[in-house]
C-alpha cells in the first residue's frame, strides 16, 4: 500500500458475459485498472457513458463482483473477503446514487429509509434510532418534520438529500459518489455539491466522484482519473488535467467544455472526435483510442500503452508521449513516433 | 377504478354474503329430493324451479356459491403464495437455481394443458372437494412464479435493492422488505383474474364428474346433470341458473381484475 492512501485497486478486472448460455462475449467494463485513492481527498473520475466509470465504483464497494484483481482497504484485500466479513466492511465504505428516484425505496419512510442501516448494525435502539436519523436529516438539510414522509413527497434536489443521508448513517470513511448530480437542475446540483464538501469537511470523508460532468469534477476534485474503454488513460490533479492535459482524449473532453465568453468560446481551438465509442464486447487492440484518436499512427494499433509518469504526480498511457516529449502535438509536427 | 370494477366488487360481495349466510338465504334444503315436483318450472315456492330430483335450484345455487368460493380462494391464494416464493428465489438468486426453475419446471408445468393435468390427476386421486383444489394448486402456481420472476429480475437491479445490499442488509430482509412489496402489485391483479379461472375449472372438473361429488351442489355438477337433451327442450331453467351464476361470478372477478390492473397503472388511471 502507498503512503497515505485510504484504498489501493490493483489490476482490477470487471468483465460481463453477455449473449446466451453458449455466448463466449464478454464486456471488459474496467479492464486491468491501477489507482490509489488518498485519505480525504476527492478523486473525480469521468470519461463518457459507458466507459466503466460506475463499473469500477461499485466494484470497489464488490456491489458487482470483480472478476480479477484486489481492492485493499486498510491493508485487507475486500475481494477475497467472505460476505460476513464483506458486511462489516460495509459502515466504513459506502456509495450515493445517480438516481434519486430509484434509489429509495417507495414504500419506506425517510426515517425507515435512513434508520434502516442503523437498525441492521444494531448501532443503537428504539428511541436512539430516531435522534440518529434526525441528526442525519439535520446534518444534510431536511427538516426534521420529513421523517414520516415517503419518498415521492419530495423534489430530486431532496430525495439526492436522504441517499447521502443514508449513506452517512453508518459513519463511513470513504463514498463512491455515482453520478451524483447529473439527474438533479442545475440549480439543485450546486447545492448538492456544496453539500458533499461540507461533510466532507466536517466528517473527514474520501470521495470517489463518478460523473460525465466535467466542471463539476474540476469544482470538487483533488485529482481527475479519466476514463476510457475500460482503461485509465490520465491521472493528475484537477488543475493540471484542466489546464496541461496530456492525453489526447483528455485534450479532446476539456475542450468539450463550453468557456462561457463567446470570444473565447468562438475562437479556441476545438478537438471534435470522430465517430462513436468502439463497443466495449470488442475493444479495438493496443491502444484502444486509436480508432478516434487524431495522432494515433500504425504502432498505436499494436502497442497497448501503460500508464507512465510524464510528470510528477500526471501519469499518461499514450506511447506517443514521454517524459521528454510531453506535448503530442509537438511531437506529431516533429514526425515523432513512439517516444 | 371504472364502473365495471365497481359492479365486479358488488356482486362478489352478494356472493359472499349468499355463501356465508347460505342456511339462512337458501329457501329449502338443497338435498331433499321431491320426485313428486320433478322440472317443476320457477314459481312462488321454488324461485329457480326444481331440477331432475326434484330438489329446489336456488337453494341448491346458495350452497354451490359456498363451493365455488371456497375453491376459487384457496386455490387463488395457496397457488399466489407458492407462486410467488418460487418465483422469487427464482429472480433473485438467478444463476443455476433460476436456469433450472424457469427454464426446465416452468417450462414443463406451462407445457401440459392445465385441465388435462388435472384431470388426471383427480382421476388418479379421486373425487372430492380437497383433491380438486390441490389439483388446481399443482397448475396454477406457475403462472404467478412466472410473473413474480419477471418482477423480481426488474425490481432488484433498482438502485434502492443495491443500496440495502451497500448498507449490509441480508438476503432475506432484501427479499422480503425490498423486492417483494414493490413486484407484489401484478399479483394482486393475476390472483383476482386466477379466483375466476379457479371457479370455472371446479366447475368444469365437476361437470366432467370428477369434482365434488354429488349430492354436493357444485354448480359444474349441476349443469352436467341438466345437460341431456330432453331437460334442455323441456326444463331449460335447469340448466339456465347455474349457468348464469357461473358466468356472473367468473365476470365478476375479471371485471375486478381489470378494475385493479387499471388502477395499478397510472398510465392508464382517469383523471
Amino acid at each position: 500500500m502507498q503512503n497515505g492512501s485510504l484504498i489501493s485497486i490493483e489490476n482490477l478486472k470487471v468483465y460481463y458475459k453477455v449473449g446466451g448460455v453458449f455466448s463466449k462475449k464478454v464486456v471488459k467494463a474496467v479492464d486491468d485498472v491501477d489507482l490509489q485513492i488518498k485519505r480525504g481527498e476527492t478523486l473525480g473520475l469521468v470519461g463518457e457513458s459507458g466507459c466503466g466509470k460506475s463499473s469500477l465504483g461499485k466494484a470497489i464497494l464488490r456491489l458487482i463482483e470483480p472478476t480479477e484483481g484486489k481492492v485493499i482497504y486498510n491493508g485487507v484485500d475486500l475481494v477475497k473477503l467472505s460476505a460476513r466479513q464483506m458486511r462489516e466492511q460495509r459502515k466504513h465504505l459506502q456509495i450515493i446514487f445517480q438516481d434519486p428516484y430509484s434509489s429509495l425505496n417507495p414504500r419506506m419512510t425517510v426515517g425507515q429509509i435512513i434508520g434502516e442501516p442503523i437498525k441492521t448494525f444494531g448501532l443503537a435502539k428504539g428511541r436512539e434510532v430516531e435522534e440518529r436519523v434526525q441528526e442525519l436529516m439535520e446534518a444534510v438539510g431536511l427538516s426534521r418534520r420529513f421523517v414520516k414522509r415517503y419518498p415521492h413527497e419530495f423534489s430530486g434536489g431532496q430525495r439526492q438529500r436522504i441517499g447521502i443521508a443514508r449513506a452517512l448513517a453508518l459513519n463511513p470513511e470513504f463514498i463512491v459518489a455515482d453520478e451524483p448530480i447529473s439527474a438533479l437542475d442545475v440549480s439543485i446540483q450546486s447545492q448538492i455539491m456544496n453539500l458533499l464538501e461540507k461533510l466532507q469537511a466536517e466528517r473527514k470523508l474520501t470521495y470517489l466522484f463518478i460523473s460525465h460532468d466535467l466542471r463539476a469534477v474540476r469544482h470538487l476534485s483533488d485529482r481527475v482519473a479519466v476514463m476510457y474503454l475500460g482503461k485509465i488513460v490520465e491521472l493528475a490533479s484537477a488543475k493540471e488535467i484542466y489546464e496541461e492535459p496530456l492525453h489526447p482524449y483528455t485534450k479532446a473532453l476539456i475542450s468539450a467544455v463550453p468557456i462561457p465568453d463567446p470570444e473565447i468560446e468562438a475562437n479556441r481551438e476545438r478537438i471534435i472526435l470522430k465517430g462513436d465509442v468502439p463497443s466495449p464486447i470488442n475493444p479495438p487492440q493496443g491502444c484502444r483510442f486509436h480508432t478516434r484518436c487524431p495522432f494515433a499512427i500504425p504502432e498505436c494499433s499494436i502497442i497497448s500503452p501503460e500508464l507512465v509518469e510524464i510528470k510528477p504526480s500526471h501519469r499518461v498511457s499514450c506511447i506517443r508521449i514521454s517524459k521528454d516529449h510531453p506535448d503530442i502535438k509537438e511531437n506529431a509536427a516533429k514526425g515523432l513516433g513512439v517516444v | 377504478m371504472n364502473r365495471l370494477a365497481y359492479i365486479g366488487f358488488f356482486i362478489v360481495a352478494i356472493l359472499i354474503i349468499v355463501a356465508v349466510f347460505a342456511p339462512f338465504v337458501a329457501t329449502h334444503d338443497p338435498t331433499v329430493q321431491n320426485l313428486a315436483m320433478r322440472f317443476a318450472a320457477p314459481s312462488a315456492e321454488h324461485w329457480f324451479g326444481t331440477d331432475a330430483l326434484g330438489r329446489d335450484i336456488f337453494s341448491r345455487i346458495v350452497y354451490g356459491a359456498r363451493i365455488s368460493l371456497q375453491v376459487g380462494v384457496t386455490v387463488t391464494f395457496i397457488s399466489a403464495f407458492l407462486g410467488v416464493v418460487i418465483g422469487a428465489i427464482a429472480g433473485y438468486y438467478g444463476g443455476v437455481i433460476d436456469k433450472i426453475l424457469s427454464g426446465y419446471v416452468f417450462n414443463v408445468f406451462l407445457a401440459f394443458p392445465g385441465l388435462l393435468l388435472a384431470i388426471a390427476l383427480v382421476a388418479f386421486l379421486g373425487a372430492g372437494i380437497w383433491k380438486v383444489i390441490f389439483a388446481l394448486c399443482v397448475i396454477g402456481w406457475v403462472g404467478y412464479a412466472r410473473v413474480m420472476r419477471g418482477q423480481v429480475l426488474k425490481v432488484r437491479e433498482m438502485d434502492f435493492v443495491q443500496a440495502a445490499r451497500a448498507l449490509g442488509a441480508n438476503d432475506l430482509r432484501i427479499l422480503f422488505v425490498h423486492i417483494l412489496p414493490n413486484s407484489i402489485q401484478p399479483i394482486i391483479v393475476q390472483a383476482s383474474l386466477g379466483m375466476a379461472g379457479a371457479v370455472l375449472s371446479e366447475a368444469s372438473l365437476s361437470f366432467l364428474g370428477l369434482g365434488v361429488p354429488p349430492p354436493a351442489p357444485s354448480w359444474g355438477t349441476m349443469i352436467e346433470e341438466a345437460r341431456g337433451l330432453d331437460t334442455l327442450y323441456n326444463a331449460p331453467h335447469v340448466l339456465f341458473f347455474p349457468g348464469i351464476a357461473i358466468a356472473l361470478t367468473v365476470l365478476a372477478f375479471n371485471f375486478i381484475g381489470d378494475g385493479i390492473r387499471e388502477y395499478l397503472d397510472p398510465k392508464q388511471r382517469r383523471r
